[in-house]
């Protein structure tokens, strides 16, 4: 297992590598950052002086060697547009971000196991035909539409719940938190919903088509036979037996959750890193861009590694295949 | 000038009694607008909503008021010293405290001029004249220029004034350099002498500020608003909803398709005035050969009729109605009305006449018609690409087929610096209300310090030395005479297709009483609730 842990860690760093590349070399066509840094006074000398200061007239590859070499001493640079060092503001914006991204997918994988199973034993029924129909609503809507139209239905026709924003935030050390304030609980649900609708109808499908398979199997005929009582054997003995899949793809969207906030995020306001890129995609804030750009690929990377670990935990199959190799 | 302070001091006076009741109520104002202030250092960024959230916290000597016209601030009177017509003289105000309680006087003044002299400095180019600025007394600033410059005073509406002691003391005597590699103390910290201190700011989210107990201007001005809380929204239908939701009272940059909802929503309305911005195209007609065209050898663009008969096919009055909805002002001249130059006969705009342009078109040679690239913003003016669309189907009435490409502001504008595009849109706003900082920027040849957004590469030694007497011209009558025949120039030979004016659309409670301000800049020291 050592082995593939670190076979595994050395492809990761390969990949980020590779990542860099290719977003420092796509950072030109975004844009020429000075144009947003001067105001429509500047001079020719201010725009040269300026481009200098920032390196921007070097190759692409040898900015992203000086990045790279600065962000391995833990200095990711200064924003060009906030006047403060990326690694500040994203350990500022982190926190909103995570939040969301972990109710969103507490919702997802809450309702979406949940549902799954419903419409998978109920697979007849009016209620499971109904949440299979409106759940395609879920899969084809884009984000961005959905989250408008619950603004419009909670915000501005009912007044239930906030349009924007985070809310009351608390301060517990560097973490701000949403979750300890009406306002800020109030604020997290419909961007929650918004972010995690699709997750919870992709898992749904997933959990009902798996548990449909394996309701089929021989075993669980033979433990009806048996007479387990039916919850044991729908939730004991079937759930446990389609998590596989599941995980890994609950594992993989959570990484999507946190990099697709970005629409959410614009669309609420909501004071994340993917409001922070899309800002800084639009004033060609490179430092931000090349921070956050590698920061999500380090993420995915993770998850893919913990994900891949954890089948070792719960599929006993692969470790006993793993150890009989071994020797 | 003196006249007009003791108005102003009769006016303080007769407000000071009525004062009291007004200063009773709470009120808090919830505002919000599509982007945040970039920096809280006012000498860092010359940009718009960097100082308009700037202006309540910190002041300049001479303020715009809700109608954009010089009024006194820090500065009580000032005048060219007698003399000697190199000197302005500033009288300041007195008895004015910085929110941190240090006085405010001429070295202040001194100190914040020179900070924004800095090369690291975003502002200095509006004080590229001023050769020193001295203290004379405590309440006395002297300003020398390089020779006579008649409208310094246009270029200080947005030159804030910080408290020296403060600056030095935490190490901000220079606006931050990019390569400082650290995030300096100015950036999130604040302290002026406008009518609101600073309170709290997460950048990007939201941003309080509260009344100064103390402010000078006291029974001067409404002073109703006691706290403000700014928030970002930047989507346009999230901040709409924020608004209809009756989350926040004041927003600006309303969305053009959905002025009639917030219109028409209960204890809501729309508040608009024209903007200080033109919209116009640029074409190149200095260059011998076109890049993006496909006639060889020649530039269809260097023939006055072609530009005549490219203004005439375009339909002012139909982007109107069908692209801006209503919400522009169709012209003929590339400044807005508040500009020092303007006249009604420059801002006449022809009527869309096919006819007469393709006869135009066919005497000067092109009666087949050409291609050209056609450059576009698409989020930098109101429906920048849709104006772009509906411009390329009026130039192909007359034969010329435009191709459009819409790109992100930060792609466009290094085309226009750049020379590097020959048929373009640009939207120009005039912050020193002047026609002089047109000419300089538009019209001038390029050189090191002038005619560098002069995309359509016009140059003539004579317009050049009219553009240049107008820094140094002390006889305003003398001046404005050349503005105006500079216009004349720029107008008959057709050096831009001017389109429309912008209009600022402000939406908010209706229990607010607020003028737009047409730099679309709020001062909410004027803010009255009904």
């Amino acid at each position: 297992m050592l082995a593939y842990v670190i076979r595994r860690v050395l492809q990761s760093i390969f990949v980020l590598l590779m990542v860099g590349l290719v977003a420092f070399s796509m950072f030109r066509f975004v844009g020429d950052p000075v144009e947003n840094l001067l105001g429509q006074e500047r001079t020719q000398a201010d725009i040269e002086r300026v481009r200098d200061q920032l390196g921007l007239n070097d190759p692409f590859a040898v900015q992203y060697v000086k990045f790279l070499g600065n962000a391995l001493q833990g200095n990711l640079g200064v924003s060009y547009r906030q006047g403060r060092p990326v690694s500040e503001i994203i350990a500022e914006r982190a926190p909103a971000t995570l939040e969301l991204a972990g109710v969103s997918a507490l919702f997802a994988v809450l309702f979406g196991v949940g549902l799954g199973v419903f419409t998978a034993i109920r697979r007849d029924g009016f209620m499971a035909n109904f949440i299979m129909t409106t759940s395609l609503i879920g899969v084809s809507l884009p984000t961005f539409l959905i989250g408008i139209l619950l603004i419009y239905i909670f915000a501005v026709e009912l007044g239930w719940l906030p349009s924007f924003g985070r809310g009351e935030t608390v301060k517990i050390g560097w973490w701000s938190t949403g979750f300890l304030t009406e306002s800020g609980l109030k604020a997290i649900i419909l961007p929650a919903i918004t972010l995690g609708l699709y997750q919870m109808t992709l898992i749904m499908r997933l959990v009902r088509s798996e548990m449909l398979e394996v309701l089929r199997t021989d075993y669980i005929k033979f433990a009806r036979a048996r007479g387990l009582s039916t919850r044991a054997i729908n939730f004991g003995h079937a759930l446990k037996n389609t998590l596989v899949p599941v995980i890994t793809v609950t594992g993989l969207q959570i990484g999507s959750i946190i990099a697709f906030a970005i629409i959410t995020e614009t669309v609420f306001q909501w004071p994340g890193v993917g409001l922070l890129f899309i800002n800084a995609i639009q004033f060609v804030d490179i430092p931000v861009m090349a921070a956050y750009l590698m920061l999500i690929s380090v993420m995915f990377v993770l998850i893919n590694l913990i994900v891949d670990l954890l089948y070792f935990v719960i599929d006993p199959r692969l470790s006993a295949d793993a150890s009989t190799r071994g020797h | 000038m003196s006249k007009r302070s003791k108005i102003l001091g009769l006016l303080l006076t007769t407000a000071m009694v009525a004062g009291t009741s007004v200063f009773a109520s709470a009120e808090t104002l919830r505002w919000a607008r599509a982007g945040d202030s970039l920096t809280l250092d006012p000498h860092s960024q010359n940009e718009g909503p960097t100082h308009a959230l700037s202006q309540q916290i910190y002041e300049p000597l001479i303020s715009p008021d809700m109608e954009a016209k010089p009024i006194p601030a820090l500065a009580t009177e000032w005048m060219v010293k007698e003399g000697n017509a190199n000197v302005w003289v500033f009288k300041l105000r007195e008895g004015v405290k910085f929110h941190g309680g240090e006085d405010f006087t001429a070295e202040d003044v001194v100190f914040s001029f020179n900070r924004a002299k800095m090369e690291s400095s975003d502002m200095k180019e509006l004080l590229v004249t001023i050769k020193e600025v001295r203290a004379v007394d405590d309440y006395t600033v002297e300003m020398e220029t390089e020779g006579p410059n008649p409208i310094l005073p246009n270029n200080l509406t947005n030159l804030f004034i910080m408290d020296k002691g403060w600056a030095e003391a935490n190490d901000v005597t220079k606006p931050a350099e990019f390569d400082d590699g650290e995030e300096t103390y100015a950036v999130r910290n604040a302290n002026g002498t406008g009518a609101f201190m600073l309170e709290s700011r997460e950048p990007d989210t939201k941003t309080v500020l509260k009344a100064n107990p103390d402010y000078w201007g006291k029974g001067q001005f409404p002073l109703e608003v006691t706290e403000i809380i700014y928030t970002p929204i930047q989507n346009a239908a999230t901040r709409v909803a924020a608004l209809l939701s009756g989350e926040v009272d004041l927003i600006q940059d309303v969305p053009v398709q959905d002025l009639d909802r917030v219109a028409g929503a209960d204890g809501l309305k729309v508040g608009n005035a024209p903007q200080n911005r033109t919209i116009f195209f640029g074409i190149n007609s200095g260059d011998a050969d076109l890049e993006n065209d496909n006639v060889e050898g020649k530039n269809p663009f260097a023939d006055v009729r072609v530009r005549k008969a490219m203004n005439m096919a375009i339909d002012r009055d139909a982007i109107k109605q069908v692209v801006m909805r209503g919400q522009s002002a169709p012209t003929g001249v590339i400044m807005p009305p508040f500009v020092n130059g303007w006249t009604s006969e420059l801002d006449a705009y022809p009527k869309a006449d096919i006819e007469a342009a393709k006869a135009l078109m066919m005497e000067a040679g092109y009666g087949d018609g050409f291609e050209v690239t056609m450059h576009c913003p698409n989020d930098r003016y109101i429906n920048d690409e849709a104006i772009c669309q509906a411009a390329v189907g009026m130039m192909g009435k007359i034969g010329i087929t435009a191709n459009l490409v819409a790109q992100t502001k930060a792609n466009h504008f290094p085309l226009i610096s750049g020379k590097k595009t020959d048929f373009y849109l640009l939207g120009w706003g005039v912050p020193t209300f002047d026609s002089e900082y047109v000419f300089n920027f538009l019209v001038h040849s390029t050189t090191d310090d002038r005619g560098s957004w002069n995309g359509s590469r016009f140059s003539n030694p004579e317009v050049d030395a009219m553009i240049q007497s107008l820094g140094s011209e002390v006889d305003l009558e003398k001046r404005n005479e050349t503005i105006a025949k500079i216009w004349q120039v720029v107008q008959d030979e057709q050096i831009y297709l001017p389109i429309h004016n912008q209009v600022l659309n402000w939406g908010m409670k209706s229990n607010i009483d607020f003028p737009v301000q047409p730099e679309d800049q709020p001062h909410f020291k004027f803010m009255k609730f009904n």
